[in-house]
C-alpha cells in the first residue's frame, strides 16, 4: 500500500507544475496507471482524496487511465496484448519480449479553467 | 471552459533523478549494487548473513538495511562480519525510496566497497515502483511460500533480473513444487536467473558465491 505516497507524489508535482506555468485552477489531473506499475487505481483514488482536503487541489478531480500490458516480440517482431502477465509470444512462442506499455505511471495532462484567461484577454 | 495543458511527467520522477544519481556514483567507482525484495520471512537477512560469511575477505561488501521498524536486521549483519552497515528505519514506509538511500549513501566509505547490498523492505509490491540505482533486483522466494508467488506479484518478477529459491531442505514438506515455481516466474520474465539454496544447510550457495564474485570481476574489467 503505497498509494499514499504516490498521491503524495502527484500532489507535489502537480503543485510544482501550477507555479512553474502560473496555472489558473486545476480542475481535473489526469493520470495513467500501467497494469505493471504496481499502483492500484482505487487505492490511489482513496489516497488522493486523503490528503487533497486541505491543499488547493481540494476541488480538482483525478482521472485514471489504466494502461493495459502491450508488447512485441524481440524475435519476430509481433505486437500483442499482454493477457494474464504471459510475456510469451503468441505467435512464435519466445520470451524474449519488449514491454511497450503498461509500465506507465505518469502525469498526462491538467485541466484549468481557463474563464479567467479569456476575460483577461479582451480586457 | 476549461483547457487542456499537457504535462507528460513521470510521478516519480524525482526518484527517478535522485536514482540516476545514485547510480552514477557507484558506477563511476565500480560498485556492483543489488536491490534484494521479497516478502517478510522469505530470508533476505539470512541470505545476506551467509554471503557475508563466504566473502568478506574476498570482497568488500556493504550493506543498506530496510526495516519498516527495528535496526534488528543491521545488527544482525553487523554480528555476521559486515563491517559498512547502515540501516534505513522506514517508520512505517512499506519500501525504501532513491531518498532514503541517498541520505545513508554518505555514510559508507563508497571508495572501499566492491559490492553494495540494499536490503529492501519485505513486500513485493511497493518497492517494485522505486528505482534505488541498483544495477539490478534480486527477488527471494521460499519453498514454504505458495508456488504461484510470481504470478500474483507480476510487477515485481518482470522488474527483477535474479531469482533466489530459498528453504530448498524443506521441499516436500509443503506443496510447493519446484518446477512450477520456475514456469511461472519464467512466463513473467524468461531471461531470470534462477538459484536454489538452503541458508540453512548451504545447499546451492556456492553457486550463488560464485556469481556474485564473477559480477564484481566483469564490473572491474569494465573499470
Amino acid at each position: 500500500m503505497h498509494e499514499l505516497s504516490i498521491a503524495t507524489s502527484i500532489v507535489e508535482t502537480v503543485l510544482q507544475e501550477i507555479q512553474r506555468q502560473n496555472l489558473p485552477p486545476v480542475q481535473t489531473i489526469a493520470v495513467r496507471i500501467g497494469a505493471l506499475s504496481s499502483v492500484d487505481p482505487e487505492a490511489l483514488r482513496f489516497g488522493y482524496e486523503a490528503i487533497t482536503p486541505d491543499t488547493p487541489l481540494a476541488n480538482t478531480k483525478l482521472e485514471i487511465e489504466f494502461v493495459p500490458v502491450q508488447a512485441k516480440c524481440r524475435a519476430c517482431g509481433q505486437e500483442f496484448a499482454v493477457e494474464d502477465f504471459v510475456f510469451a509470444c503468441p505467435l512464435c512462442d519466445s520470451g524474449q519480449i519488449e514491454v511497450m506499455r503498461g509500465e506507465e505511471l505518469d502525469i498526462a495532462y491538467l485541466e484549468v479553467e481557463n474563464d479567467k484567461l479569456n476575460t483577461d484577454d479582451t480586457d | 471552459m476549461s483547457e487542456k495543458i499537457s504535462v507528460e511527467k513521470k510521478v516519480l520522477s524525482e526518484n527517478d533523478k535522485l536514482a540516476a544519481d545514485i547510480r552514477a556514483q557507484l558506477k563511476q567507482r565500480g560498485i556492483v549494487a543489488l536491490n534484494f525484495v521479497s516478502s517478510p520471512g522469505s530470508g533476505k537477512t539470512s541470505l545476506l548473513e551467509k554471503t557475508l560469511g563466504a566473502l568478506n575477505n574476498e570482497l568488500r561488501i556493504g550493506l543498506i538495511a530496510g526495516d519498516v521498524q527495528t535496526e534488528n536486521d543491521a545488527n544482525r549483519l553487523k554480528a555476521a562480519g559486515g563491517k559498512m552497515v547502515r540501516p534505513i528505519v522506514t517508520g512505517g514506509a512499506c519500501h525504501l525510496d532513491a531518498k532514503m538511500v541517498s541520505r545513508v549513501l554518505p555514510e559508507l566509505d563508497l571508495d572501499k566497497i566492491d559490492l553494495l547490498f540494499i536490503e529492501n523492505v519485505g513486500n513485493l509490491v511497493c518497492p517494485s515502483s522505486y528505482d534505488l540505482g541498483e544495477d539490478m533486483k534480486v527477488v527471494l522466494i521460499s519453498t514454504t511460500e505458495g508456488d504461484d508467488k510470481p504470478l500474483k506479484y507480476p510487477a515485481m518478477f518482470r522488474r527483477a533480473a535474479v531469482m533466489v529459491i530459498n528453504k530448498i531442505d524443506l521441499l516436500g514438506s509443503s506443496d510447493f513444487d519446484m518446477n512450477r515455481v520456475k514456469e511461472n516466474a519464467r512466463s513473467i520474465n524468461a531471461d531470470l536467473k534462477i538459484f536454489e539454496v538452503s541458508c540453512r544447510t548451504g545447499q546451492g550457495l556456492e553457486a550463488w558465491y560464485n556469481w556474485l564474485n564473477e559480477l564484481v570481476a566483469t564490473q572491474k574489467k569494465v573499470q
